[in-house]
């Protein structure tokens, strides 16, 4: 094992699968000569060069169509969305194309494209930069999403992606590039998608969560402990698949559930989540499937508007509170 | 627009008589895709290339078929049959049946065959357009001497992607031509009415793009400017945009009923006294090409082949249900159930 940062996994990650296999590039605004936004790709340029690191116009339709195409040529590029916000921009060439070409054409053309990049509020970005996305796109079949919230599983989970033959979705909380962690020494260290993680065990309640919110659920889970509450905290890791069983199988020990995340509480995937567990595990439940996301507004530019949209522990142990 | 300069024509009565062979083809299977459409045995979209063969035959035929990589919008029948699809397994996907290009998923719209070299089949106008781009991308990634043919409608060399897409191919010098089928109407709206300068081949100037507007329907004109147009950009490894000015005889699709909406009687009459395939017709005849028995034998014999492509795709069966939930991933089903 070696001590690590996200980012720094991350970009770790990148240059061995490189290293591996001449078919993956790098492909986004600014992650080149610049070094890259949040410096996920930093040095890249001077060790690939221009070939294999392409700075592109600021143009994401047509950087994802790009790659869109060059992955159902064979090859395996990594696009970086500056934000995740900027995929709006996308969308058509990753759900009108991406999700579907494979479908399309009768299982005859593979479209192995990662899009990663930061997912969520980082610190007085606003309401155009700080959107939690993954929503949408676990939404909709033909891609996988991921969203992992440890240095290890960033690891892990990217290079997955980056071998896996369908399109994924990497989001990636700004909050987390800077988190402390290790990571094994094994460039084929992989994580499977559809692999929940029990982030923390617990018999009285279950916090289930994905990408930063894991934090903000152990957080939560201390103050609980100190009450005579141990929760258990579920790291979903991958949306799309979901691994739905180990959830149902916390729930079944544990009777009570609260779906935490940062996105907009209203329609968001963890809505998916509770639902099933509501559906699947109605007889198991002590009380309704509780749920804490993100406040329904924009996010607000200043910082106490701003931490008030986001989660954070004490809304975590308000909502254990409510069950009972 | 350079002249038709039949003059200067070296194609031996054989290649004439393919090039024959082929557009009318193309022709008579299209008014057979109408056909079973009337009938009930065609659903959803379909679109025809009814007066447009050259851009296929002409261009398809100056490429390295199955070597080259070819993409294109949704009235792709043409080219998938001139690239040489199994045509049985063509019209078995406009009709839905498993056994289809697409296994009945794609529909006439979303024709693909890699082995050929064809790479669709996009229904979102424009949306190919980078895509085209980064398959061209892939082949200077690997400094292979492929080029890339990337057909658009004049209605999508307005979409914003496409102009994104310029920049980047006239950037990176990607080899790409991209062709504008111009048939003058974006679905049922005249260039007139959708571009402020209709001489789309201009789109490409700004991005330092070799760009000009050629003939398309004098089918040994089209082919003259292709052979010339593919050389240069293979040769180059360089970008080019070409206009082709052509003429869409069939409404957009085949649900489009009232073309007076856009166009007159007499527009189309003026038109057809260009209709490829009458224009070959008047060459073969003018030369002395064949008699006016082989021509006819030709066509019934075409007619023929057309209707039993048909029967052969007809007597095939649809998907089984389970097929539904198959090819959403590479490796794994989606979530089964309602």
């Amino acid at each position: 094992m070696a001590a690590t940062i996200y980012r720094d996994a991350l970009r770790q990650c990148l240059i061995e699968e490189m290293e591996r296999d001449d078919d993956v590039f790098l492909i986004g605004e600014d992650i080149g000569r610049y070094q890259g936004t949040f410096r996920v790709t930093a040095g890249l340029f001077d060790q690939f060069g221009e070939r294999r690191v392409v700075d592109t116009p600021i143009t994401e339709p047509a950087i994802v169509g790009l790659a869109n195409g060059a992955a159902m040529a064979g090859l395996r590029p990594v696009v970086e969305m500056m934000t995740m916000s900027f995929s709006i921009l996308a969308l058509d060439q990753i759900i009108n194309h991406a999700a579907k070409i494979h479908y399309m054409t009768g299982g005859e053309i593979k479209v192995p494209i990662v899009i990663r990049g930061p997912g969520g509020a980082a610190n007085q970005l606003s309401a155009q930069h700080s959107q939690s996305l993954e929503g949408w796109y676990a939404h909709c079949p033909g891609l996988k999403v991921v969203a992992p919230a440890t240095p290890a599983c960033a690891y892990g989970l990217l290079r997955s992606a980056i071998r896996d033959d369908n399109p994924v979705i990497f989001t990636e909380n700004p909050g987390l590039y800077g988190l402390k962690g290790e990571i094994p020494d094994d460039k084929d260290f992989t994580i499977p998608f559809g692999s929940a993680r029990i982030a923390r065990e617990g018999k009285d309640v279950t916090l289930i969560a994905y990408s930063r919110m894991v934090h903000v659920c152990l957080a939560a889970a201390q103050t609980l402990a100190g009450e005579g509450v141990e929760a258990e905290v579920v790291d979903v890791r991958s949306l799309l698949p979901l691994d739905t069983e180990t959830i149902l199988a916390s729930v079944r020990k544990t009777h009570r559930a609260v779906v935490v995340y940062e996105d907009w509480r209203s329609g968001a995937f963890g809505a998916e989540i509770a639902a099933r567990v509501g559906e699947l595990c109605f007889d198991d439940l002590d009380a309704p499937v509780g749920r804490v996301g993100g406040l329904n507004v924009p996010m607000p530019y200043t910082r106490p508007l701003e931490l008030l949209c986001i989660p954070n522990d004490h809304d975590v142990v308000d909502a254990v509170h409510r069950l009972n | 627009m350079a002249k038709p300069a039949h003059k200067d024509l070296i194609a031996s009565p054989a290649e004439v008589e393919q090039d024959y062979r082929d557009m009318l083809f193309l022709r008579h299977f299209e008014e057979k895709c109408n056909a079973a459409y009337r009938a009930g045995k065609v659903g959803g979209y379909l679109h025809v290339y009814i007066g447009m063969e050259p851009l296929a035959v002409g261009w398809l035929g100056c490429i390295k078929k199955g070597y080259d990589r070819v993409i294109a919008p949704y009235r792709i029948h043409g080219h998938a049959l001139t690239l040489g699809s199994d045509p049985v397994k063509v019209m078995a996907e406009i009709m839905g049946r498993a056994a289809g290009l697409s296994h009945g998923k794609g529909g006439s719209m979303h024709l693909y065959d890699v082995e050929k070299g064809f790479y669709g089949g996009w229904g979102i106008v424009g949306g190919h357009t980078p895509i085209a781009a980064g398959l061209a991308f892939a082949d200077k990634y690997r400094n292979e001497d492929r080029i890339t043919l990337c057909y658009l409608g004049d209605g999508a060399a307005n979409a914003g992607v496409f102009f994104e897409t310029l920049n980047m191919v006239g950037l990176w010098d990607l080899p790409i031509i991209f062709l504008i089928e111009n048939n003058l109407f974006a679905m049922g709206t005249r260039i007139e009415y959708h571009a402020a300068d209709t001489e789309l081949w201009k789109r490409g100037v700004p991005f330092g793009i070799h760009s000009e507007r050629v003939d398309g329907m004098d089918v040994f004109q089209v082919k003259r400017d292709a052979q010339r147009i593919i050389d240069r950009v293979r040769r180059q490894q360089k970008p080019a945009l070409v206009e082709v000015m052509t003429y869409r005889f069939a409404g957009h699709g085949a649900a489009d009923n009232d073309q007076s909406l856009y166009r007159t009687p007499k527009e189309v009459e003026e038109a057809r006294r260009r209709d490829p395939i009458a224009l070959i017709e008047g060459f073969i005849r003018e030369h002395n090409l064949m008699t006016q028995e082989k021509m006819e034998a030709i066509d019934a014999e075409i007619v023929e082949r057309v209707e039993d492509i048909y029967h052969q795709a007809d007597a095939l069966p649809f998907p089984e249900p389970g097929e539904v939930y198959e090819h959403v991933y590479t490796d794994m089903l989606p979530e089964e159930g309602h």
